[in-house]
């Protein structure tokens, strides 16, 4: 790739390489890593939505296993799980020593107005008529959501241990509440997941090709954003 | 390559570099696929992919090395919280026990002896010990049960001296329909038991009466019920589970 050194001239450059590294290496592997889940949550599948004996959902009814077809592969399940959970972790970790050491966290962490904007991008999106306020490369919203999902990335390598090995990880199982909780823990990061990656497209789709582009090749063109959107 | 001394508008710069992206992206994405491909291809080795098989083993040494410890103890808990029992896995087990034909044979490690034939009563001379744990299925469901028995370490030093040094621990049903085969490490851990009581009971036919293993370090399908035989062995043999695409090792 090119030194991003020199900033080519009418571009803005908009993701940085590592950045786009980490991201489009995650995708994938957290899909993987779902899937090889949802084989072995299968074997096991207590949680619901509800209340005393009325339940809501149940994770998962017959039809969506049907569907899905993930019933019956808890050997596979375990094995990829196990294997792509290294990837999944070094890549998590390798993108939180990346953005510690070259400041990149200062534009992702949420400020003290954080939450007051995040508000109002929120009114915004849903269609009132609010005045945005200025932002940087990432707004109020966004520096809240990105910063939660790596914290739940952490809490999913973290809890996922502690099922994977509860006797030699004793305290850290206890830390999280035991066996159980943990297991419970970890499945509703993974929803999470779910929920924050439908969210997630749909604001892509929102914000169009140019946005999206950026997310792959890192810059946008300087004369396209808006006044009050700038970096 | 584009030649330097022609300039592109940002329409063109931007166009050229996300192509560019695109194509990174797309090797990288040939390269993952065929990565994973890799990894899921080849003859099975225990019914999973040698390549999962692999990187199992892989695990398996890191937590060894780095993590497993006979210090680490699995948390016990008072007699009021044991759960709602529930019976699991009758292979080897679903013929009547036959107590008069029952024994328990013993070859220790580099043996060169015939078998030890093993009473119950043999068994029971060891010091007993009683522990409530969480019981753990690989399906991922668990139970606190009490169980009492003799520590299989007792009962090594006891009936094998010697073969507490054994790499691996093999165990198997008296009609061999059902075996397990355990690093030895773990079956010297102090809360493996050799248990003949659960719950203050007697142990039941479907728990495996009249000797099952309870080995909380690893998940129930290395518990073993009716005991028959207890071999100390250099090499692994062979699992019953393991052969059905899970981990050899299964440690907690």
């Amino acid at each position: 790739m090119d030194a991003t050194a020199q900033l080519p001239q009418g571009l803005e450059e908009k993701h940085k390489l590592a950045t786009r590294w980490f991201h489009w290496i995650n995708f994938p592997i957290l899909s993987l890593m779902i899937a090889s889940g949802m084989f072995i949550y299968w074997a096991y599948d207590p949680y619901r939505v509800g209340l005393g004996s009325i339940t809501l959902f149940h994770f998962f009814p017959d039809w969506f296993y049907n569907v899905t077809q993930v019933g019956h592969k808890l050997n596979l399940g375990m094995a990829i799980h196990f294997a792509l959970a290294w990837i999944f972790a070094l890549n998590g970790v390798a993108y939180v020593l990346y953005t510690a050491i070259s400041g990149e966290w200062r534009e992702l962490v949420p400020e003290k107005k954080s939450f007051r904007e995040a508000a109002l991008v929120a009114m915004h999106d849903m269609g009132f008529k609010v005045a945005l306020p200025p932002q940087g490369r990432y707004n109020a919203a966004q520096r809240i959501t990105y910063t939660l999902i790596v914290f739940m990335g952490a809490l999913s390598l973290v809890t996922g241990l502690a099922i994977y090995k509860p006797a030699q990880l004793n305290s850290l199982l206890a830390l999280l509440g035991g066996y159980e909780w943990a297991r419970w823990e970890h499945f509703w990061l993974t929803m999470g997941y779910v929920g924050f990656f439908g969210i997630h497209i749909g604001q892509v789709i929102k914000a169009g090709w140019a946005n999206f582009r950026s997310m792959v090749c890192g810059y946008d063109i300087a004369a396209t954003k808006e006044v009050g959107h700038g970096a | 390559m584009e030649p330097k001394n022609i300039k592109l508008t940002p329409q063109q710069e931007i166009e050229r570099r996300t192509r560019r992206s695109f194509m990174v992206m797309g090797g990288g994405a040939l390269v993952g696929t065929a990565g994973l491909a890799t990894l899921l291809s080849g003859a099975p080795e225990g019914d999973i992919p040698p390549g999962l098989r692999k990187i199992l083993g892989f695990n398996e040494s890191v937590v060894r090395t780095a993590l497993y410890s006979n210090d680490h103890l699995v948390q016990t808990y008072p007699a009021s919280a044991i759960g709602k029992q529930k019976v699991n896995g009758d292979v080897g087990i679903d013929t009547d026990l036959d107590m008069a034909a029952w024994k328990l044979e013993v070859v220790p490690y580099r043996a060169t002896a015939p078998a030890l034939q093993l009473t119950m009563d043999d068994v029971k001379s060891l010091p007993r010990h009683e522990e409530t744990i969480d019981f753990k299925c690989v399906e991922g469901w668990s139970t606190v049960s009490q169980f009492a028995g003799a520590r299989l370490s007792d009962f090594t030093a006891k009936f094998a001296p010697g073969s507490a040094e054994a790499p691996c621990v093999g165990m198997r049903t008296p009609d061999s329909e059902y075996y397990v085969s355990i690093d030895g490490p773990s079956a010297m851990h102090p809360q493996t038991l050799l248990a003949w009581e659960m719950n203050g009971n007697p142990l039941e036919e479907d728990h495996g009466a009249p000797l099952r293993l309870v080995i909380p370090v690893k998940y129930g399908i290395k518990n073993i019920k009716r005991i028959g035989r207890i071999e100390y062995t250099a090499q692994p043999t062979k699992d019953y589970w393991q052969e059905r695409g899970y981990d050899w090792y299964s440690g907690l």
